[in-house]
């Protein structure tokens, strides 16, 4: 057994998390297999394959490969963890993941980093705002997005306790941590980080700590009490936690680094329309592709911040009483 | 004047593709120490453009010299570092890598008209491995398609450089790339598109691939719908620096003998030296003679040009250091200096070699 890993408290990237836990899986499990192509330094998998050069293959750039590959290797007993940027995780190789992966609920991990428009530079060619999108689509797919390193870590390690195929989206930037230890488990994959009464902010990945803030300066500056949950296993949903939470403040407002069409804002709206219809708003990607500059710049220029979340929960708490009705039947979870 | 493509088409490759060279002809290519397949290639005088816009009509006669396009790939060598040590952020290794293939293609081999980048009978040229893309927009501003002043807004929030080529942003560049292995599909398309316009006869395709795209699966997919749509105006150009990402790659995934595998696809397949210019001049203007799918196999060195990345693995997506590109730019304008001085020495005389 590896020592226990210790948690971060410094800002640090998602994948980071990855490539530790992948290499601790390693150590702990003989069938654990990893791959990826040609970005293994990226995605932060060269830190298994170092340690166990037997069981890593790097396919080079062919990701549809990989993946084809992989089902190759689960269907065999193995379990393989494929690594690459999300943009082709989930792009490029969406049919050999679909057929090849999800159909056949085999035992494969996509750890799939530099999701959302963070990754910057690049540009809209790499940076993959649909991927939750196309994921939760897939039948039997699972989709897990962490917050921050310390559960990312847990996430990364505890999915190999699981049978399902798992989609796992980790970031490129360092960024700041939410969760103080390494946590047990991810429960339900909703966890209530602050309790509010007024308005819920439900947020997913990189915009945790942004919803975080928000509400803190919707506190300072609004005198508002915002509730925050991390969702960060998207599917399946764990709805009694949301339910809950809306059912309290009858408001709702989603933050994802992802279009909001498909993503954590469709998935919290599907709920909330057929159990407990209140008003959802959305900060996400609109109708459009990202741009290159730096990682923040990025978040900035579609208002990926605090600030924007908190705007839009500004906006909300004026309709908030206009639009707000209490739910015919009552919660309907319980 | 009414041309008659198909015999312009008959005429030019018969005079310029000779079957069976003539002793004599051999003098070039034996000098340059040629692979085996490249023996037999002749020094051949470029097409004459059937159908010039204005401006390009002088062209014929202006043809910069093997001399010239060297001096123009330290020029394009010196923009990259600048660009990427203000961006700090891009691919400087893969653009030193293409800079003589690339200065090649916008100083000599490709019939463009900055003043008219739609110009419908225009060659096309498409940077498949498109993170190479500072390399593209230096030649670019270098032609004037966008001032050069832009240069310096590469990969930053509001301007139009993107970190990758993109066609909705940047004039000049023919379709979006960024994504290995899809380049040589779009090439196919576009090359299919100017036979349904009837240009195929004229506008010939150039894209440069890297070895990542020759380990994607697409770019076979692509070999293949080439070969079977006979398309008789493409130039695949494999910028073969053997570095890619996680190392070399013999180490990640061997490609093994490119050349041998596009001639296996059915393409006509030569291999070069890369930074050679007179080999890729000639292998360029030859592949366009060819009425037939053209691979050029370029051997490169990833970094050429800056002795403290060339050829060495740890440099594929960094940006230089501060000091690491003041370094990089002292080599390369000594060199700019000397290739100066070198061709002002040689005096004005100019023409094809
Ligand atoms: C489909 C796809 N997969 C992965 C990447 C990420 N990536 C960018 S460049 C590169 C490899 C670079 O090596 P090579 O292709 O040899 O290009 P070079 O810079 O050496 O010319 C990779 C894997 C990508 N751009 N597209
Ligand atoms: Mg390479």
């Amino acid at each position: 057994m590896a020592a226990e890993p210790e948690a971060k408290t410094e800002p640090i990237a998602t994948r980071h998390a990855y490539g530790d836990a992948l290499a601790e899986l390693g150590e702990n499990h003989d069938d654990v297999v990893a791959l990826d192509a040609d970005l293994a330094v990226s995605t932060q998998s060269i830190k298994f394959g170092k340690r166990f050069p037997e069981r890593f293959f790097n396919v080079g750039a062919a990701e549809a490969n990989m993946m084809s590959i992989a089902s190759g290797l689960a269907a065999s007993g193995k379990v393989p963890y494929c690594s690459t940027f999300a943009i082709f995780a989930a792009g490029r190789a969406y049919d050999q993941v679909r057929l090849g992966i999800a159909h056949n609920e085999l035992k494969v991990r996509i750890g799939a980093s530099h999701g959302g428009v963070s990754l910057g530079e690049d540009g809209a060619s790499h940076q993959m705002i649909e991927d939750i999108a196309l994921m939760r689509a897939m039948p039997r797919m699972t989709v897990v997005v962490p917050a921050d390193y310390n559960q990312a870590y847990r996430a990364t390690l505890s999915s190999y306790e699981r049978d399902e195929p798992m989609y796992l989206r980790f970031g490129r930037p360092a960024t700041p941590i939410v969760y103080d230890e390494i946590p047990e488990t991810l429960d339900g994959g909703v966890d209530v980080l602050r309790s509010g009464k007024d308005i819920t902010l439900i947020a997913t990945g990189h915009m945790v700590w942004r919803a975080i803030e928000a509400a803190e300066s919707l506190e300072q500056q609004d005198g508002v009490d915002a509730e925050v949950l991390n969702v960060s296993i998207i599917k399946p949903l764990h709805s009694e936690t949301i339910l809950e939470s809306l059912s309290k403040t009858g408001l709702g407002i989603t933050a994802e680094e992802h279009r909001v069409v498909g993503g954590l804002a469709d998935a919290v709206r599907q709920l909330a329309a057929e159990q407990h219809p209140v008003p959802i708003f959305a900060v996400g990607m609109g109708d459009e592709f990202g741009i290159s500059g730096t990682g923040e710049a990025c978040m900035e220029h579609f208002g990926l911040t605090a600030r924007g979340i908190a705007d839009r929960a500004r906006e909300a708490l004026v309709l908030k009483p206009i639009v707000s009705r209490p739910p015919l039947f009552g919660p309907q979870w319980t | 004047m009414v041309v008659n493509w198909f015999l312009f088409d008959k005429l030019c490759g018969a005079a310029v593709h000779p079957q069976v060279p003539s002793p004599g002809d051999h003098t070039l290519a034996s000098a340059m120490a040629l692979p085996a397949n490249l023996a037999a290639v002749t020094h051949l005088k470029p097409v004459p453009d059937p159908k010039p816009p204005p401006k390009l009509a002088e062209r014929a006669e202006t043809q910069p010299r093997v001399a010239e396009l060297e001096r123009w790939a330290t020029v394009l060598r010196i923009d990259c570092v600048r660009m990427l040590a203000v961006a700090k952020s891009g691919h400087l290794d893969s653009s030193l890598s293409a800079a003589d293939v690339v200065a090649a293609l916008y100083y000599r081999v490709l019939r463009h008209d900055p003043e008219d980048p739609d110009w419908p009978s225009r060659d096309r040229f498409v940077l498949c491995k498109g993170h190479a893309a500072p390399i593209q927009y230096a030649s670019l501003a270098q032609h004037g398609y966008f001032p050069l002043e832009d240069l310096t807004g590469l990969r930053r929030i509001g301007a139009h450089l993107q970190g990758h080529p993109d066609m909705r942003r940047t004039p000049g560049i023919e379709v979006s790339t960024g994504s290995l292995g899809q380049g040589l599909s779009m090439c196919i398309g576009i090359c299919l598109a100017l036979r349904l316009d009837g240009l195929d006869g004229t506008a010939q395709v150039f894209g440069l691939l890297s070895d990542g795209d020759c380990q994607e699966g697409q770019t076979w997919e692509a070999a293949t719908s080439a070969v079977h749509y006979r398309v008789p105006n493409l130039t695949a150009i494999v910028d073969y620096n053997h570095l890619q990402t996680d190392g070399t790659t013999e180490e990640v995934m061997d490609i093994g003998d490119v050349r041998a595998k596009f001639e296996a696809f059915g393409w006509d397949s030569v291999e070069i030296d890369g930074h050679d210019m007179q080999q890729v001049v000639e292998a360029l203007e030859r592949s366009r003679t060819l009425r037939k799918p053209a691979a050029i196999i370029a051997q490169t060195k990833k970094g050429k040009g800056v002795s403290s990345m060339e050829d060495r693995f740890g440099f594929h997506g960094k940006p230089p250091s501060p000091e690491q590109a003041a370094e990089a730019l002292e080599e390369l304008m000594a060199k700019l200096d000397e290739q100066t001085a070198a061709l002002l020495e040689a005096g004005p005389g100019r023409g094809v070699e």
